[in-house]
């Protein structure tokens, strides 16, 4: 799978409007949704989700990325959307310093074996010292888009 | 202290497979032991205490993963993560919370 497979390239915010974790994942799945054609309803009740998920085990990996993700019954296929803040968000990392690049995930609730070839997708590129650089200067959704197709093609 | 190398089999029986919490538990109680810990899923190597490397695995259940212990508590360490298998990460706290409410 390649990152431009799973995530929603159109939704992608290359400067969050905030700084603060629960506002970020909301702005996302705002962003997300209004993209795949998401209820206004699943909306609200998948942002509530992936926080109550966020609060019970951080997300924030280290290394400035975080990937909050849910699996919800509205959702068809994995879906991804990038989120980057120059400022940085407070996210309860393992390492406990600020988020720079936010990968929302959002998978179906009935295939946990797709749910985690889009995590091996996104894990994959994220370890990639380069891709987590490019995202990190990323000031332009476009800038942000180079860098995964950069990725994908890098991983061939 | 004596350099020791133990290896194991296991398979991975939760039914959500090998996500991110799981992972998690596998990364921190890998972390409480001295030796160097690798886990193989076909040709990828993992490094069992780095968290990206670990979900890259993308262990989905039914996976068969091969854990290899290198060090002075190799032998204690491949004990701990065998049960932590065996016992399904604790029954997989997901399926408890209601991760697909909605």
């Amino acid at each position: 799978m390649k990152l431009a497979d799973v995530i929603c390239q159109d939704a992608i915010i290359a400067q969050l409007g905030s700084g603060e974790r629960d506002a970020v994942i909301e702005e996302l799945v705002q962003s997300l949704g209004g993209h795949i054609k998401m209820k206004a309803a699943d909306v609200k009740a998948l942002a509530k989700a992936v926080i109550k998920r966020e609060n019970e085990a951080s997300t924030g990996i280290g290394k400035g990325v975080a990937v909050p993700h849910v699996k919800h019954k509205s959702i068809r296929e994995p879906v991804a959307v990038i989120g980057c803040s120059q400022e940085g968000i407070g996210f309860a990392s393992l390492d406990k310093q600020p988020v720079y690049s936010v990968f929302l995930l959002l998978s179906p609730a009935s295939n946990p074996d797709k749910h985690l070839q889009a995590m091996e997708t996104i894990f994959k590129n994220l370890q990639k010292d380069d891709f987590r650089r490019f995202l990190r200067q990323a000031r332009t959704p476009e800038a942000i888009i180079e860098a995964i197709k950069d990725a994908d093609d890098d991983s061939n | 202290m004596s350099e020791q190398t133990y290896e194991i089999e296991i398979e991975i029986r939760n039914p959500e497979g090998l996500h991110m919490r799981p992972a998690m538990q596998f990364v921190d109680l890998a972390n409480s032991f001295e030796s160097n810990i690798s886990v193989g899923h076909q040709d990828v190597s993992a490094d069992a205490k780095s968290i990206m490397q670990m979900t890259m695995l993308a262990a989905t259940c039914g996976t068969r993963l091969k854990i290899t212990a290198v060090g002075s508590d190799a032998d204690l360490a491949i004990e701990a993560l065998r049960d932590l298998v065996d016992n399904k990460f604790m029954d997989d706290p997901d399926l408890a919370v209601g991760e697909k409410e909605g």
